[in-house]
């Protein structure tokens, strides 16, 4: 079997798997890293959203056999990792807005509230209300609300 | 007619003499301390039935959930460790809803323990507790409040007893708080008393609960004790679960609903494919067995099966309206004067999925004499019973793990799941994690059946003299444990109920007409078992609601009355008109709007609580003209102010959580969520087919007001924001357009917004381009 090498939350991980397996899989079926959810798998839900190379990623949607051993891949489990502490702001934000219902789409939640808080950055701006209405994410236990405030709350804890 | 009102105190109600905050409770030998209560305690009789009212105003679903407990009695229990935490496993189910946290609170209070010492979990199948380990109906608080706080106390008595040994102080002179307990001479912390406090054998004692007035923590607001495992990943579901061997399964499903596999016809390159262990041919589809559930889905595509039709193949929409058409029942005549008007709605409400995130989900390990499953069950001592039963094994052989599910929405009532995972697991003699495809989880997973429902009202004058409704519907299924419970409990339904229908029974047990409004009559009448239905949120009454709703609105338009004065003015009970004028005062009801944009307000009441919804909507082309890829825009709701008294709001801030999802969920039923059933199978397969509510049909206003306590017991609260919300949109739309609504969602004749997945294979390809588009 073809071994396939990224790294993975900080560390380099080397599978044996076909090329061809989405990462959404490699890493839920093979590396027991069950954050990133599955929700659809056609990169419609959003529930797998994670990060590569710090941009906001769908790893349902990307073939293992296309990343390079040098791709940073970042799930929930390795966010706060990214800014040293226990808690990412994002995650904080969503703990005080008590943000969760059942929780199963909040991985994906958090993890594209970061990368759409880095991506208007980089558009030198801030978010805007039409931001949040452009998430795709789904919630189906109807969370909408208390992400928007969670996601302005920790934009501005955002360095 | 006069409303009947449960006493509000149920204090007020005791013989003198006999003190309603005292009950029995145990202490059970173990090595650390357990207390235990009667998990049918505390539940008030039913009232007598009169005639007049109706049946929900007395006797609702959840005395019959409650009731259905009494016969079965039998303990639950709390234990306390020598590290200061207590523990509990709940015999209910976790989806989201919140009740881990609640009974967590109610633990701490009657304890007094920090909040973060308790620990609640889900019990695992219990089939001694028969019909007391279902949940639904918004039941959970109603049923558990009492028994809960009782084995609190129980285990605080028994803390402080072994606190005054240790400590040589009379009880009498200890305090127990924060887990700590305190006497003249000294201190001792629950873990130093854990094993102290442990009785040897089992005793009877007789507690006495708190003051509700001395709460702490019941009634104020408090975060989801699980919370950080939901933000930092480390909350599992079914599929997150590790079992030995238990490999990635899934089943590729015929191309018309409910159709049969007849054969395989490429097996063995079935099996060749890379990561696939093992195919098995099962009555309803084709399973497949691999290291990853990407090799799954790339299996199920490359199978060949030949299949047999489903039983509705080549059916649409159309067919099944005239077939609800035509099994609607005559209205019965009305009272007729020359000076009566009437005032008709006739709603048709298209099937609704109740597709959760979490896919229906299992793992099952079945062996040749015992088996063993995990998955989200709302009723597992039902799915125990049938899974045993289908194995061919002894009830006792088979273990059911409740594990915490993402979402239910009524979904979970059912165990179609874990069912299959035990089939799949005996067909292949390997232990399975077997997951739904989403494209199945949509099409094939049970859905609200369509339905319709008639209103006619008789106006004299201003005053109402009478108002019917009428609600025909698919056959909504209830063989998930609620019908045996039904069953057993008719005897003691109140007169009449118990010849009804289980779908009768339900339904006349959570609808009523809280308006005063002569002479009142709901019926229900069902047809068609075919289709793949349950229960969902919130059961007939968003339906229900939102015919009853609008045609509150066509009433006070023919008396030339303002709808929320009308309403106000005609609703019998007390909470109801609390929670609406709440909701008129803070959502300035009746100020200007520019044309195009309406409010709408409704109420509802239903499980042991009221509601209010007031909102505003948006029908304007900025709204409708937005260009959404690969979404639905339509009429934007920008502002809801929803008001809701439980009777005893626990958890405030869980509740309010739950009425922003309900509200969420009411915008959809109204505006943009269907099924469409074309020749023979349900058109929607993914989130960007079925339209629940998405970011961009949020209102940007939410404003949720949960009343003070007004009863002093719990109400229930998983379902309680979804009617009263729909009912509103459904009246802010027809006062915005001028057109009352004939069906729900209003979008459902529109042109289907997406192009259509194939039916066969049954699930679309895994995308390899996600790497283009990153955000
Ligand atoms: S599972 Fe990846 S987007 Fe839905
Ligand atoms: S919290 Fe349940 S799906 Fe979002």
């Amino acid at each position: 079997m073809p071994k396939q090498t990224f790294r993975l939350n900080g560390r380099t991980v080397t599978v044996d798997v076909h090329p061809d397996v989405r990462v959404l899989w490699v890493l839920r079926d093979l590396l027991g890293v069950t954050g990133p959810k599955y929700g659809c798998g056609i990169n419609v839900c959003k529930a797998c959203t994670s990060h590569v190379n710090g941009r906001g990623f769908n790893p349902c949607a990307v073939r293992v056999g296309d990343l390079a051993a040098d791709d940073e891949v970042t799930t929930i489990e390795g966010l706060a990792g990214t800014v040293d502490e226990d808690l990412h702001p994002m995650q904080q934000a969503w703990l005080d807005r008590d943000v969760a219902q059942c929780g199963y789409c909040q991985p994906g939640q958090i993890m594209a509230a970061v990368a759409l808080v880095r991506k208007v950055r980089r558009e030198q701006r801030e978010i805007e209300d039409a931001d949040l209405d452009s998430i795709r994410n789904i919630c189906r236990c109807g969370t909408y609300v208390r992400i928007r405030e969670a996601i302005e709350q920790g934009a501005r804890a955002m360095a | 007619m006069s409303a009947v009102h449960r006493p509000l105190d149920p204090e007020a109600v005791a013989p003198p003499g006999v003190d309603r905050r005292s009950f029995v409770g145990y202490v059970l030998g173990g090595t650390t301390l357990v207390a235990a209560a009667d998990l049918a305690l505390g539940a008030e009789p039913a009232a007598a039935v009169p005639t007049v009212p109706q049946p929900a105003e007395l006797y609702d679903l959840n005395d019959l959930l409650t009731d259905a407990a009494r016969p079965t009695a039998n303990l639950i229990r709390i234990e306390l460790h020598e590290d200061g935490t207590a523990s509990f496993a709940l015999p209910r189910s976790e989806n989201g809803q919140g009740v881990t946290t609640s009974t967590a609170m109610l633990i701490a209070e009657e304890l007094d323990l920090p909040l973060d010492k308790v620990r609640v979990t889900l019990a695992d199948a219990r089939p001694e507790l028969l019909f007391n380990q279902l949940t639904g109906g918004s039941n959970t608080t109603i049923s558990t409040y009492t028994p809960v706080r009782v084995a609190a106390a129980v285990a605080r008595g028994a803390l402080l007893d072994a606190a005054a040994v240790l400590l040589g102080d009379e009880v009498a002179k200890l305090v127990a708080k924060g887990g700590i307990v305190q006497g003249p001479s000294g201190t001792a912390s629950y873990g130093d008393l854990a094993r102290a406090a442990a009785s040897r054998t089992d005793r009877t004692v007789r507690v006495r609960l708190k003051d509700p007035s001395r709460f702490r923590v019941v009634g104020t607001g408090q975060g989801r004790v699980d919370a950080r495992d939901a933000v930092t990943g480390r909350k599992t579901f079914a599929t997150d679960l590790q079992v030995d061997g238990a490999l990635p399964t899934m089943v590729c499903r015929a191309p018309t609903l409910n159709g049969e596999p007849r054969r395989l016809r490429n097996e063995a390159e079935v099996l060749a494919l890379p990561g696939v262990t093992d195919v098995a041919v099962l009555p309803f589809g084709v399973a497949v067995r691999a290291e990853t559930f990407g090799q799954c889905i790339d299996a199920v595509r490359a199978m060949k099966v030949d299949w047999r039709d489903g039983p509705v193949a080549g059916m649409s929409d159309d067919d099944v309206v005239r077939e609800l058409r035509r099994a609607q029942l005559p209205l019965p005549a009305l009272p007729n004067t020359p000076l009566s008007r009437t005032v008709e709605t006739d709603v048709l409400c298209y099937f609704r999925s109740n597709s959760a995130m979490d896919t229906n989900s299992a793992i099952a390990d079945v062996r040749e004499d015992r088996a063993e499953i995990w998955s989200a069950l709302k009723s597992p001592i039902a799915a125990q019973q049938r899974i045993a039963e289908v194995l061919g094994l002894p009830q006792d052989r088979v273990d059911v793990h409740v594990v915490q599910g993402g979402g239910s929405f009524g979904r979970r009532l059912f165990f179609d799941g874990a069912l299959e995972a035990a089939q799949v697991s005996r067909a292949m003699g390997k232990p399975v994690k077997l997951m739904w495809h989403r494209a199945d989880d949509a099409r094939v997973g049970r859905g609200h059946p369509m339905c319709t429902s008639r209103v006619r009202a008789v106006v004299v004058g201003k005053k109402v003299v009478a108002f019917q409704q009428s609600h025909t519907s698919i056959e909504t299924d209830y063989r998930h444990g609620l019908g045996e419970l039904i069953t057993a409990t008719a005897a003691s339904l109140p007169t009449g109920l118990g010849n009804l229908g289980f779908a009768e029974t339900i339904f006349a047990l959570t609808q009523e007409v809280p308006y005063d409004f002569g002479v009142v009559t709901q019926t229900l009448t069902e047809t068609d078992d075919r289709f793949n239905t349950g229960s969902m949120r919130n059961i007939y009454s968003p339906d229900v609601r939102a015919a009853g709703e609008l045609t509150v609105d066509k009433i006070a338009t023919v008396v030339k009355e303002d709808p929320y004065e009308f309403r106000r003015r005609h609703l019998r009970d007390e909470r109801t008109r609390a929670v609406l004028e709440k909701v008129a005062e803070v959502g300035d009801w009746g100020r200007a709007m520019p044309a195009g944009t309406a409010q709408g307000i409704a109420i509802h009441k239903e499980y042991k609580g009221a509601s209010a919804c007031l909102v505003e909507l948006d029908c304007r082309d900025v709204q409708t003209g937005r260009d959404i890829r690969d979404g639905v825009g339509g009429p934007r709701v920008t502002r809801v102010t929803f008001a809701v008294d439980v009777g005893l709001p626990v958890n405030p801030r869980g509740l309010e959580a739950q009425m922003q999802g309900g509200i969420m969920d009411g915008i959809a039923l109204a505006l943009t969520s269907s099924m469409h059933l074309r020749d023979g199978h349900f058109l929607e397969a993914s989130w960007d087919n079925y339209f629940y509510t998405r970011q961009w049909n949020v209102p940007p206003e939410v404003e949720v007001i949960v009343m003070p306590p007004t009863t002093g017991v719990p109400g229930g609260a998983g379902e309680a924001g979804v009617a009263a919300s729909f009912a509103a949109v459904a009246c802010a739309y027809a006062r915005a357009t001028g057109r009352s609504p004939s069906y729900f969602p209003v979008n459902h004749r529109d042109p289907v917004e997406f192009s259509v997945k194939p039916y066969v294979p049954p699930v679309p390809p895994s995308p390899v381009n996600g790497l283009k588009k990153i955000v």
